[in-house]
């Protein structure tokens, strides 16, 4: 028992700001300091999602929404990782590709996605491709720098153990690259969300950007509210469950955690 | 044809560098028996590491001949086990998977033979520990049970030990010639402390610096398990002691009493 509470403290404490926020707005919202239209109560945006929820409205906008999340980060992302690999690895690969993959990322997204929609309407394709574009750039630049990072001793090992190409990606780069991955791919999951609530806000008929920015034109600040919520709260859970699954992974990895 | 396991003749390698190069190696003839103990001695920059790292293939670039089993070296390989003076261990890796690398522990075969290096190496109740939690003499020898694994014909050792402290050291030493003498691999051994090379060896190879050349070899007949405090050993190490002062008269022009 005593061993439960210790272990969920830390996460007790990360609540302590949120929740403060939370009662310090709904405190000044009931004393009417705060407008009602621009800053609805808590208690009413949470009124609003429970009514979406039970509505059914809210799980079919989220499904998409995290359709396409996933959706894009797998491509962008894995492109990412590939790309990272094939530069890290080769010098020449990297003379010949990093520059224009350096153009490419330092394009704003807002540019793109018009061009996108010309291409590909506003279907599904130019959503999935704009999250990809931003979960791919995280991951390119962090695989690089992991390999890169990679201790040049052990590679002489590799060679002294015969390993070839394949065991020398597999069993040395991509393991010793493995910090930088899961920084990378942190990062890579938070752009693909922001880069959908763009996708989603700029021109869709699904998804949850698309709830926001309805309500935004009807006038329902409580559900632009919801919507903003669950971005946070379901991006945050993402983030979480990749840092679970880092500190696992990485159990073997001696640096410095702070005191 | 004469059949030493390891034959070098007139091995010569030079370092060139901006404003001159180094000899870092001239002439070296020597021969290796099968399941000899060689250590190869001398005072540092007299090219006693590229020498080793020629015979395991690090280096190729040199002139003259070198082959192991009849065969010149090409290239490193698993045929060639070396030892660094830091264990080089894969860090996420668990000491039983790092003495296996890119073998799989899921293989009978390999599993029994690793379950038997941890024995032969004493690291018993170690197999699922992760490098950052061994001492700097057990993470020595998982790198030996490492190299041992792949049944390599000469087993290179460069100051394996340098970086011990000195109680560990001769408990390394110790436990070196319990695995010699179980497994007969042939050992070539570069060290600059002389205890050692006396303590190890079959014969002792003096090479003298600036450039690189065999001084003496000195044969080690003393039965093991040897006895650092008796008069036969201090005989000799006094012998090896003044063959270095000899070395450092002619490369200082004033007597070695440095060493």
């Amino acid at each position: 028992m005593n061993g439960r509470i210790r272990t969920l403290r830390p996460a007790l404490v990360g609540l302590i700001v949120p929740v403060s926020i939370l009662v310090a707005w709904q405190l000044l919202g009931n004393a009417g300091v705060i407008s009602q239209l621009l800053f609805p109560n808590p208690s009413a945006i949470w009124q609003d999602f429970w009514r979406l929820l039970q509505g059914g409205e809210l799980a079919s906008h989220l499904r998409i929404s995290v359709l396409r999340a996933l959706g894009g980060f797998a491509l962008g992302g894995g492109l990412g990782i590939a790309a990272g690999l094939l530069v890290g690895l080769f010098r020449g690969i990297e003379r010949t590709l990093d520059p224009t993959m350096q153009m490419i990322r330092m394009i704003p997204h807002l540019a793109v996605t018009a061009l996108f929609v010309l291409w590909f309407g506003i279907g599904e394709t130019s959503k999935i491709l704009l999250v990809a574009k931003g979960a791919f750039f995280p991951l390119y630049i962090n695989t690089f720098l992991g390999i890169r990072n990679a201790d040049n001793k052990l590679f002489e090992v590799s060679r002294i153990l015969g390993f070839g190409f394949v065991k020398r990606t597999f069993l040395l780069a991509l393991p010793s690259a493995l910090p930088n991955l899961f920084l990378g791919i942190r990062l890579s999951l938070g752009v693909a969300w922001l880069s959908l609530a763009v996708a989603e806000l700029l021109g869709s008929t699904e998804g949850i950007g698309y709830l926001m920015m309805d309500a935004r034109m009807l006038g329902r600040t409580s559900t632009v509210f919801v919507g903003i919520a669950l971005f946070a709260v379901i991006g945050k859970a993402a983030d979480s469950l990749v840092l679970a699954i880092e500190r696992r992974a990485l159990r073997w990895n001696a640096t410095y955690k702070g005191q | 044809m004469t059949t030493h396991l390891l034959e070098i003749e007139n091995l010569s390698k030079r370092f060139e560098r901006q404003g001159g190069g180094v000899q870092a190696l001239q002439n070296i003839r020597l021969q290796a028996e099968e399941g000899e103990f060689l250590t190869v001695i001398g005072p540092s920059g007299c090219g006693k590491s590229t020498l080793l790292r020629i015979v395991a293939g690090l280096d190729a670039d040199y002139e003259g001949e070198v082959r192991l089993a009849g065969g010149r070296i090409a290239g490193p390989g698993i045929d060639k086990g070396f030892i660094f003076q830091e264990p080089r261990l894969f860090p996420w890796l668990t000491v039983e998977k790092n003495i296996a690398a890119d073998l799989s522990l899921r293989d009978k075969a390999t599993r029994r033979r690793v379950s038997e290096l941890i024995e032969l190496v004493k690291l018993n109740g170690f197999e699922k520990a992760y490098p950052r939690e061994l001492s700097g003499g057990m993470a020595q020898r998982v790198a030996i049970a490492r190299a041992l694994l792949r049944n390599p014909r000469v087993l290179l050792l460069d100051e394996p030990f340098g970086a011990l402290d000195a109680f560990t050291r001769a408990h390394m030493q110790e436990a070196l010639l319990d695995i010699w003498q179980t497994n007969r691999t042939t050992m070539i051994f570069v060290t600059h402390d002389i205890d050692e090379a006396v303590f190890l060896a079959n014969r002792v190879v003096i090479l003298k610096p600036r450039p690189g050349e065999i001084s003496s070899i000195v044969p080690v007949t003393l039965p093991y398990p040897r006895k650092k405090t008796t008069p036969v050993f201090q005989d000799l190490r006094l012998r090896v002691l003044s063959e270095f002062e000899k070395i450092e008269e002619v490369a200082w022009g004033e007597s070695g009493a440095g060493i």
